[in-house]
């Protein structure tokens, strides 16, 4: 059963200086994904949740113990096997959008899958089909600064989707947006979720968030204080 | 990728206007600098030649070591034999015999009185045979710009400005007050036929241009010469030919223990002009290099500015999982790709402003009023296959290394801290 883990961590610790003394953002957390989940850490500022974050997005190393995924130790890897893991297999969508403002909405999706060496029909064929997904298709060839808060997280969603990693991480993605188009986005991310079983996994403190998760890890002080599933309790669109 | 660089570069002007105007100007002053030093220097090495140097020239060995004096009493006597000789054993080449004196010019009034004087630096050459090259080669049909062409013996010409001095006008008749090759005092009248400019302040100062058989009379220097000058048959100098047959030269007819034997030398060998080439060499070199410096330093700048600017963008490809080195190679593609565009613009500018310099010039007659550097006064631009890709060098380099340095700082990005760095 341990196999089929997407992600498993082991005692994982994370510490960082702070004068004669060392700060735990991480302080012995174990816990373990299976492919297709939708979970998010949830905890006040300061609890490790964006730390847990970078460390199975193989952002950064542990300090001690272990964070194995997709079978790879993450403590092990050099920056550019840590590069090529994040480049095959996660994606990433920020509080803030962080797209190219030079680049359309079409080239910005685009860009993950040129990093990929894929040919220009692939690419074309991929691209509109995470527009599809999101429903932006129709302003693919869009400045990001013609498009709303809304469209714009739609956009990283895409940009995130288009290579169908097996992980998502996302960091507080509706931080910037407002009620309805954090459920809009919330309904497109569940929906992908279920229709390419991407393992979703959420930072987040936001109850609008919370009610799409369908297991809720809650973390204090770097360590694991409950790991629960949930029965979702939102309707799809957002309505309760 | 390199279709989403270009992508990226013509649409973010901030990305590529600066670099490119930087890169632009610092091109088009390499390209326009290079032309000018060009010019300078063929005007110089042409004008040399057909005045002073030769393409080679031949002395005696002790007219060689005192030639700045030019000591006529060390004047090589035997020119009809040595030059029935040359003609033998290098047939292509062309000479010209010639005799540099000084004195002094007199001009009488209608009583025989002295009305002017004035001291004179003269050139005797072969000006009435016909199949002298001196005509055609000093230009004198155009330098002419008052009276006419010697046409028999016993006439001259003298430099306009030195003639306006004198207030001596064309048919006038004039006396030379010199010193014969064995000392004696000569002294020899001759009517001035015409008054010359050539554009070249050292001659045009006080130039008496008179035949050399007149010379030869008047300061007893028959079957002699201070020089003989050696062209190539094309007047185009050939540095490594030069060389060679000077070498054929004084291997058959110098003699280290001889001071009368004749010596031939290049005209790069003669009065410091090798010193001076590698002067002008080294300038080129310091300029181009100074470009470098000087755009690196501004496009480093420019490339940190950037990075700034971008630090989102590189964060977020970073996260994507582009690796650092291609990260880094792209952003010196970027500035490569800025570089070309730089350059090729740059160029053209530069050549435009050359090609404008060659035909015009630019008139350097005042500033050389006490020069006694043979070079035109108007200074033309060079345009020669070189310079249509010198530019690349400061332009490519400079992109090169000012991207280098500034996008060594994606290495220091941590990416541990991009989650909370692209939150902003």
């Amino acid at each position: 059963m341990e196999n089929s883990f997407l992600i498993k961590t082991q005692d994982l610790v994370k510490t960082y200086p702070m004068g004669h003394t060392k700060i735990f953002a991480l302080n012995g957390v174990n816990l373990n994904f299976r492919p297709g989940e939708f979970a998010g850490l949830v905890g006040p500022s300061g609890s490790g949740k964006t730390t847990f974050l970078n460390i199975v997005g193989s952002l950064d190393s542990p300090t001690s113990g272990s964070a194995v995924v997709m079978g790879k130790k993450i403590e092990d890897l050099s920056h550019k096997q840590a590069a090529w893991l994040r480049n095959q297999n996660i994606g990433f969508i920020f509080q803030t959008f962080n797209l190219l403002p030079v680049y359309t909405v079409y080239e910005n999706v685009e860009f993950t899958l040129l990093l990929l060496k894929m040919s220009a029909e692939e690419r074309k064929d991929k691209v509109m089909q995470a527009l599809e997904w999101v429903k932006l298709a129709d302003r693919a060839k869009s400045k990001p600064a013609q498009l709303s808060g809304g469209q714009s997280q739609r956009v990283a969603v895409a940009r995130a989707i288009v290579k169908e990693p097996s992980i998502i991480l996302a960091d507080e993605p509706t931080a910037n947006l407002d009620a309805e188009n954090s459920f809009n986005i919330l309904d497109t991310m569940e929906e992908l979720n279920r229709e390419l079983g991407t393992t979703f996994i959420f930072a987040t403190h936001d109850e609008k968030v919370i009610k799409y998760l369908r297991r809720k890890i809650t973390l204090v002080d770097g360590k694991v204080a409950k790991d629960e599933a949930l029965e979702q309790k939102k309707v799809k669109g957002g309505n309760q | 990728m390199i279709k989403f660089i270009l992508k990226g570069i013509i649409r973010d002007r901030s990305r590529s206007l600066f670099p490119v105007l930087t890169v632009l100007l610092g091109v088009a002053l390499t390209v326009l600098g290079y032309c000018y030093f060009s010019g300078v220097m063929t005007s110089w090495i042409q004008t040399s030649a057909k005045f002073e140097s030769g393409h080679m020239k031949i002395m005696s060995r002790a007219y060689a070591e005192n030639a700045d004096q030019m000591p006529n009493d060390l004047a090589f006597i035997g020119v009809k034999n040595l030059m029935a000789d040359l003609k033998k054993d290098f047939p292509d080449l062309i000479y010209a015999q010639r005799i540099r004196f000084g004195g002094l010019f007199d001009i009488p009034d209608e009583q025989g009185e002295t009305k002017a004087q004035g001291p004179l630096a003269g050139l005797a050459v072969d000006l009435l045979s016909e199949e002298s090259p001196e005509r055609e080669m000093l230009n004198l049909e155009n330098a002419v710009v008052r009276g006419r062409l010697p046409e028999k013996q016993g006439e001259i010409l003298i430099s306009d400005d030195f003639a306006r001095r004198l207030d001596i006008q064309p048919g006038q008749t004039s006396t030379l007050i010199s010193s014969t090759m064995y000392g004696n005092m000569a002294t020899a009248n001759f009517i001035v036929v015409g008054m010359l400019h050539f554009g070249i302040t050292a001659l045009d100062r006080g130039m008496m241009l008179a035949d050399l058989a007149d010379i030869r009379s008047s300061l007893d220097m028959e079957d002699a010469a201070g020089e003989i000058l050696v062209f190539f048959d094309d007047f185009v100098y050939q540095e490594d030919a030069a060389e060679r047959i000077a070498e054929a030269f004084n291997a058959k007819y110098s003699d280290d223990e001889e001071e009368f034997s004749p010596v031939m030398e290049t005209l790069r060998g003669q009065g410091g002009m090798a010193d001076y080439m590698a002067m002008v060499n080294q300038f080129m070199g310091v300029m181009i290099f100074s470009f470098i410096a000087v755009m690196s330093i501004v496009l480093w700048n420019a490339g940190l500015m950037g990075s700034l600017r971008r630090y989102g963008e590189i964060g977020v490809r970073l996260a994507m999982g582009e690796d650092k080195g291609h990260l880094y190679r792209s952003l010196i593609t970027e500035s490569l790709v800025i570089g070309v565009i730089g350059s090729i613009l740059g160029t053209a500018l530069g050549l435009a402003f050359a090609y404008y310099l060659q035909a015009k010039g630019i008139n350097l007659g005042n500033m050389m009023q006490s020069a006694s550097m043979v070079i035109n006064d108007v200074i033309r631009a060079k345009v020669t296959p070189i310079s249509y890709v010198i530019g690349f060098i400061p332009g490519l380099i400079a992109t090169f290394i000012g991207t280098s340095i500034s996008g060594l700082g994606i290495y220091k990005r941590q990416t541990s801290q991009l989650m909370k760095e692209l939150e902003v």
